[in-house]
């Protein structure tokens, strides 16, 4: 095959005009797409360049080979033609050239249908940015009394879902995670007591790295890493599946018989999170302090029976519990933003692919903005 | 039954009143003006992206008109609360295109649902219920099945199961041929005019399969993408052997010139 193309010659164009008014134009060697094929400009100049022009005849007698390229070309060349008013001949041309030309015309382009890439004027853009942020933000509103309405029809159990998903839903996002919270809550306390004993040594105190790693992992780090987790394994599955389901026409599928999808999907899977949320926070507190303990048992040599009394002497049950409310307000956020990136998902692959990552992205931004308005509240209220 | 679907031919189930669809600003189809009666095979037809699925949507009350009305009887979906449109609703049964059985549930789950929810029939006649609309459906044996365990026929007849669970007076079906060859196309066809004449039921079927189309279509509209509205209405036959209309005319034949079983068909310029 190299050898054949490496023999056959290149596209070779010229023009002659056998007659007044009549373009020929001589067409020979390969014409490939992925040859330099020369652009319709070569037969514009010489359309423009002397005598006007009446007639367009194709002469392909030397043609060796040809491809969609070839047809690429003549359709510049046509174009090119037509807007001068220019008729063009055909019957030059290879029979298969001329059959496919025919059909490329054969459906006349549908008006309005194709896509102007119309650029706006700076003001209109921004406004238009403007409304679509409104709108995007108007829809959050909305969701967001969709979803309270439905948490208080669930309530008063007047919400239609099923027990058995509810479980399912509990068991998904509190008992899987429980080996990926367990690593990350683990490597965080240790990594906490690691940064705290490089100062703390220098005084001789290592023993309050208990005390530091309890605080921090009750109050913040506990409730924000397992968030943080959430946010990426649960949130991110809540927009897939409510998405595939939007694609699947299964959330349709609800609506006509009856079932209003937010009872349904958005409720138990909003309680499944919100009730699992402090679970997990509480465990992660736990093992972030055992992690804290192995650095301090192990490298700061201080005795167990120590770190566990340091630890239990400063650590109140307040510090806990900030750290839950923290915990259930997050489940929230991150329940919210699953389902309304899913529920709000477009009918295409690639729109449930958007949804979670959108979901992902909303979540953790809100995660840390309510972390960062918690820490300015305790910090007022003196907790 | 199909005694009293003459004494009631002439009732009308569904009229739709100049009804314009719209996405946003962009006009799927304007000024839609039809009757369907009750026990009709009510045929909405026209070329891929003309705005079928759309209707259909409309019709079931997913989507809102952008202007005139959808009546059953004498009620508009869109006057009634949301509570009525959905107890209205369950007088409905839909068959979406692909199957929208939910996934997280087994078939038998899948058509137990609507039953749970709205009789008070005890756990074990749901099931046996459930069992015996899996069987209408030729599915008999598959109620503990995911619906992603089985074939995309099969997904489409427990869709229709499901769809039948509360025994609706009007039955809807977005494409039903779609993905199925030709045999379990027609089988499916030969289901759907079983259960009109045994639940007497109306059936609305959006389709562009003309096998189908002939073989059980009683009344018709026809969408035309173009000029974004209905351009024939009537029964499939009469349109083919009637319609002046070119376009219609072309789709009713597949465009090809004589097409067999079609004597009667007059040359259209």
């Amino acid at each position: 095959m190299t050898a054949m193309e490496a023999t056959n010659e290149g596209p070779r164009i010229d023009m002659a005009r056998p007659r007044n008014g009549v373009l020929a134009i001589r067409l020979a060697g390969t014409w490939r797409a992925k040859d330099r094929l020369p652009d319709g400009a070569v037969v514009a100049e010489q359309l423009n360049a002397g005598p006007r022009v009446e007639r367009l005849t194709y002469d392909s007698s030397s043609l060796t080979g040809w491809d969609s390229g070839f047809l690429t070309f003549l359709q510049k060349v046509e174009s090119k033609a037509a807007a001068a008013g220019i008729a063009v001949e055909r019957s030059g041309l290879p029979a298969g050239v001329q059959r496919l030309l025919k059909l490329a015309e054969a459906v006349p382009e549908r008006k309005g249908a194709r896509r102007t890439a119309k650029s706006d004027p700076v003001l209109a853009q921004v406004g238009k940015q403007t409304q679509g942020a409104m709108k995007q933000s108007g829809a959050m509103i909305e969701f967001i009394g969709e979803t309270t309405s439905g948490l208080g029809r669930a309530a008063t159990a007047r919400a239609k879902f099923r027990r058995s998903d509810l479980l399912l839903l509990m068991q998904e996002c509190g008992a899987q995670a429980l080996p990926i919270v367990s690593l990350i809550s683990v490597l965080v306390g240790l990594i906490l007591a690691f940064v705290g004993s490089v100062q703390l040594r220098q005084f001789g105190a290592q023993i309050f790295v208990a005390d530091l790693v309890g605080i921090a992992m009750a109050r913040e780090m506990g409730a924000l890493m397992t968030a943080i987790i959430m946010a990426g394994r649960t949130g991110a599955a809540f927009a897939a599946q409510l998405g595939t389901m939007e694609v699947n026409e299964e959330i349709d599928a609800l609506k006509t018989f009856g079932f209003p999808p937010i009872d349904f999907l958005v409720t138990p899977r909003m309680i499944a999170l919100i009730a699992m949320m402090p679970i997990l926070t509480l465990y992660a507190d736990f093992l972030g302090i055992v992690g804290g303990a192995i650095v301090g048992v192990t490298m700061l040599d201080i005795p167990l029976a120590q770190y566990v009394n340091e630890t239990q002497a400063h650590l109140s049950v307040a510090d806990f519990a900030i750290g839950l409310v923290k915990s259930v307000i997050f489940g929230v956020l991150i329940a919210f933003s699953g389902c309304m990136q899913g529920m709000r998902c477009g009918r295409s692959a690639s729109a449930v692919g958007a949804a979670a990552t959108s979901a992902v992205v909303m979540a953790i931004v809100f995660i840390v903005v309510a972390d960062g308005i918690f820490a300015v509240l305790t910090d007022r209220l003196g907790l | 039954m199909a005694i009293s679907n003459d004494n009631e031919a002439a009732d009308a189930a569904i009229v739709v009143e100049d009804l314009d669809m719209r996405y946003g600003d962009f006009v799927i189809q304007r000024d839609l003006n039809f009757i369907i009666r009750e026990g009709d095979v009510f045929v909405i037809m026209g070329g891929s992206g003309c705005g079928k699925s759309t209707l259909l949507r409309h019709l079931i009350g997913l989507k809102r008109p952008a202007r005139g009305r959808v009546l059953y009887g004498e009620t508009s979906l869109w006057d009634l609360t949301a509570e009525e449109r959905q107890a209205f609703l369950r007088g409905v049964g839909v068959l979406y295109q692909k199957g929208a059985l939910w996934s997280s549930m087994t078939l038998a789950e899948n058509v137990a649902m609507p039953l749970e929810e709205y009789t008070d029939m005890p756990p074990a006649a749901v099931k046996e219920l459930a069992s015996l609309k899996l069987a209408l459906v030729g599915l008999a044996g598959f109620e503990d099945y995911y619906p992603s365990e089985i074939s995309g026929g099969m997904q489409k007849r427990a869709g229709l199961a499901r769809a039948m669970a509360l025994d609706p007076k009007i039955l809807f079906f977005d494409e039903p041929s779609a993905g199925l060859d030709p045999l379990s196309s027609r089988l499916l066809d030969e289901l759907i005019i079983e259960l009109r004449d045994s639940l007497g039921a109306t059936v609305v079927i959006v389709t562009h399969e003309l096998a189908s189309i002939f073989a059980i279509g009683t009344n018709s509209v026809f969408l035309d993408p173009e000029t974004k509205t209905m351009i024939a209405q009537g029964h499939p036959r009469q349109l083919l052997a009637e319609c002046r209309d070119p376009r219609v005319h072309k789709f009713l034949t597949r465009g090809e010139p004589d097409p067999a079983g079609s004597s009667t068909m007059e040359k259209v310029p």
